[in-house]
């Protein structure tokens, strides 16, 4: 299997044992998500050679990095990787051109794919080159961090929690960047991550852990929409859908978002005409009802049917996933209304939708 | 009143009655013989003795620099005559407690021969002398190579002690293979413990004096004058001739 | 300066004593420092209880063991008699072997510290940028520990330059080989030769005061590194 990247193990910690046995594409950028303590940093640090469980076995495109059976490990440094750490871990000896050339100049020429001033462009710290790191936001700080770790031409570039220690200012300052990076780079991506907004705007593929074990992975608008059981998101549960902008409504400033069974009309933020976007839709911002109410300021109402229910964090409110066509959206609506409505598996209902966020 | 009168009374009786204290400064080679005649006079006085061993030069700056001692047992005649002449010593009480014995030693038995030809036989590393410029033991055994014609030869061979006590353990060690020490160092109850020895012939050398003195801080100290004379008396004179001193 | 020739050769082979101590404790004292400061290992303890040990020993006692132990007698003195380099004690290499030990803890402690600061992640960072574990300890903990390094050569180097009772013990006095300045000090106390004691002092004392003053002035923009 040339085109996936595999973990096998078996990892006691103190408050933890990690035990997964995952496959995931090695395309587009897969999400481990979880809480703290899910085991979703030990696991990408088993993928970079940081950590080696006993009778462990992680290859990646073909490629066995370690196989305890066969006696095969290869240390970090042999490793074709990038990794960009929650601490930035600058080297605090060098100024911020240096640190960008560590990585590179220990690179065979033969290997360099991402030249260094494309990384510089990329992350926008073509004026930072002399500074002393220290001298340095935390911001740009990411930034030159996550230049390092491109300009070494990894295979897989590995981001654990690259935003976590960032305020939400600077958060914003580094996310475009990294949809940057998931646009045009085609270098496979594991991002580490416990914030759903993250997840949501970077992921194509998600992979959820709790206590050390896989509860849900997947592609993220299939997984996210999973009810069995609910990737809790709490406040943050909903589903993200891949659309192309059909249409624009030039007199109200929207513009038309176009899935697979569906449209929703969303605020135009200049986006051209079969332009792809991914939008997220929240549950709490799904409600359904039985007969369909035109006289309502909701934009976005659809034909769907409800394919599954399931209990919710609160036991007042329930989940419902609905299909639109072939798209799954999530509702979370109170359980007294469920009832109200005798919602079953099967049934038509309209879905309401209040609020839809672009995200791409 | 009465009981206060009574009180002082008793204390100044109690002061006269309780021993005396003498404070002796000694030279590092005679304080395991001083150690003993101590005890005895102790025994025989009531006088309690402190002994502080060290280098007399090191005793001499401490003693200018007002160390608290009564009496100075030097290793040489050189620096008891300095303090007098300098009014730290009183004047008239030097006098020559004992007279040192130069040894050449090893720790082979057998080796060192009773007439010292090993040292013209060259057949060593390392020969152990105390420094010459501080220590009188030192000096003499310059004279006595000297004497043998073997000074040049043999000096380039030369270790070190800053003074006699430091040079034991150089030679004991096996590190230096021959050593001129004091016989005091070798030598217990009147015999040469361990080891091969040549006791130097006294005419080989200017006699190794060492003097004693009585210092101005224990010129009203009967005791310390009690001490003198006992350093003396037969009694003493044993115990110094037991460890070698002439 | 009232000092004679022996007085200046007694200097010169104290520069060249600290000198070459200073040099071999970096280069024993930096792996076993980086060993302190990474192991998990049971021996950690009894490993730094030992190169602590000359902070406490009073260095006479140092001496006397060492003269036992490098002398015909000891197993060190068997062991490079047997090397064919004779035995130690009264050369100058035994006074650099003493001092390499008196003056363990004073390079080892602060190097320990300072990689103890540095810590594992810019050595990972560095793993992941392809830098195998012996470039990366060269090319960021020892670059990131500097101020550790200079702390450890300046105490290394003075600690030797005032080292006494070591030398007392195994040194013999012999010009050039081991009369070093702390010795020849002491015997010009001993000779009652005050002049020539209060030059070499003196110079001691400066060069003390000049070595801590350095020292401050260097480690001050090193410290954030």
């Amino acid at each position: 299997m040339n085109d996936t990247i595999r973990v096998v193990c078996r990892l006691a910690r103190r408050d933890f044992t990690l035990e997964v046995d995952l496959t995931w594409p090695d395309q587009g950028v897969t999400a481990l998500f979880g809480p703290s303590g899910s085991g979703k940093s030990t696991l990408l640090r088993i993928l970079a050679g940081l950590e080696r469980p006993p009778a462990g076995r992680v290859a990646v495109r073909g490629n066995i990095w370690q196989d305890d059976a066969q006696g095969i490990f290869w240390p970090t440094h042999r490793r074709p990787i990038g990794l960009v750490f929650q601490d930035p871990a600058l080297f605090s000896h060098l100024n911020v051109q240096d640190n960008l050339i560590y990585g590179l100049k220990r690179v065979p020429e033969a290997s360099r794919r991402v030249p260094l001033d494309r990384a510089i462009e990329l992350l926008g710290i073509g004026g930072l080159l002399e500074r002393r790191v220290t001298n340095l936001s935390g911001g740009e700080r990411q930034r030159v961090a996550i230049a390092r770790a491109l300009a070494v031409s990894p295979e897989l570039l590995l981001l654990d929690e690259p935003l976590a220690a960032l305020d939400v200012a600077r958060k914003q300052e580094i996310l475009p960047f990294l949809e940057r990076l998931h646009r045009e780079l085609t270098m496979p991506v594991v991002y580490v991550s416990h914030a759903p907004d993250e997840v949501a705007r970077l992921a194509d593929h998600l992979v959820v852990l709790e206590a050390g074990r896989v509860v849900a992975e997947g592609p993220l608008g299939a997984t996210l929409a999973r009810l069995d059981p609910p990737v809790r998101l709490g406040e943050e549960s909903g589903v993200v859908l891949e659309t192309v902008i059909g249409a624009r409504d030039e007199a109200w400033q929207l513009c038309r978002a176009d899935f697979p069974g569906g449209t929703l009309w969303i605020r135009d933020h200049g986006l051209a005409l079969g332009q792809r976007a991914r939008v997220r839709v929240l549950a709490r911002d799904v409600s359904l009802a039985l007969e369909h109410h035109p006289h309502t300021s909701i934009q976005n109402i659809l034909p769907g049917v409800v394919n599954a229910l399931a209990e919710d964090q609160h036991p007042a409110n329930t989940l419902a996933r609905v299909l639109v066509g072939e798209t799954p959206l999530v509702a979370r609506i109170t359980r007294r209304s469920a009832a109200h409505l005798e919602l079953t598996p099967g049934k038509p209902v309209w879905v309401q939708v209040k609020s839809v966020a672009l995200i791409e | 009143m009465a009981f206060l009168r009574i009180f002082v009374a008793l204390l100044l009786m109690g002061d006269v009655a309780h021993a005396a204290e003498v404070r002796v400064a000694v030279a590092a080679n005679f304080s395991t013989p001083a150690q003993q005649i101590a005890a005895a006079f102790t025994a025989a006085t009531g006088h309690k003795v402190t002994l502080s061993a060290g280098s007399t030069g090191k005793l001499y700056a401490q003693i200018k620099n007002g160390a608290p001692f009564d009496a100075l047992l030097a290793a040489d005649a050189e620096t008891p005559a300095k303090l007098e002449t300098e009014g730290v010593g009183v004047a008239g009480s030097r006098f020559v407690y004992a007279t040192g014995r130069l040894i050449l030693w090893s720790k082979r038995a057998g080796w060192v021969d009773d007439q010292g030809e090993v040292l013209a036989k060259g057949a060593f590393e390392h020969l152990a002398i105390a420094d010459p410029k501080l220590a009188p033991y030192g000096a003499a055994a310059i004279e006595v190579l000297e004497k043998r014609g073997l000074l040049e030869t043999l000096r380039p061979r030369f270790v070190q002690g800053e003074n006699i006590a430091q040079v034991h353990p150089f030679v004991v060690s096996g590190n230096a293979e021959l050593g001129f020490l004091a016989l005091s160092q070798v030598m217990r109850e009147g015999k040469i413990t361990e080891g091969s020895a040549w006791i130097v012939p006294a005419g080989l050398h200017r006699p190794i004096h060492q003097e004693a003195i009585l210092l101005t801080k224990g010129r009203n100290n009967p005791a310390a004058r009690d001490w003198l004379d006992h350093l003396r008396g037969e009694m003493a004179r044993s115990v110094m001739r037991a460890f070698g001193y002439l | 300066m009232p000092l004679d020739p022996a007085d200046w050769q007694a200097l010169w082979l104290t520069a060249k004593l600290a000198t070459v101590t200073t040099l071999v404790l970096l280069v024993l004292g930096t792996p076993l420092a980086w060993w302190l400061a990474r192991t998990r290992s049971a021996w950690k303890g009894p490993i730094s209880a030992l190169v602590a040990m000359p902070l406490i020993l009073p260095p006479t006692v140092l001496g006397f063991y060492l003269l036992l132990f490098m002398g015909p007698e000891g197993w060190l003195g068997r062991f490079t008699h047997a090397l064919g380099w004779g035995y130690l004690p009264f050369t100058f290499g035994g006074l650099v072997v003493a001092s390499v030990i008196y003056s363990l803890p004073f390079v080892v402690q602060p190097i320990q510290n300072a990689f103890e600061v540095v810590g594992s992640v810019p050595l990972e960072a560095a793993a992941t940028l392809r830098a195998s574990p012996l470039d990366a300890f060269l090319t960021v903990a020892i670059p990131q520990a500097r101020s550790g390094f200079i702390t450890a050569a300046v105490l290394g180097f003075a600690h030797t330059v005032g080292e006494f009772g070591v030398v007392l013990m195994i040194g013999g006095n012999i010009p050039n080989a081991t009369q070093v300045v702390s010795v020849q000090i002491y015997a010009h106390v001993e000779a009652l030769e005050y002049t020539q004691a209060h030059g070499l002092a003196g110079g001691l004392v400066c060069f003390s005061f000049a070595i801590l003053l350095i020292m401050n002035r260097v480690r001050r923009p090193g410290q954030r590194g």
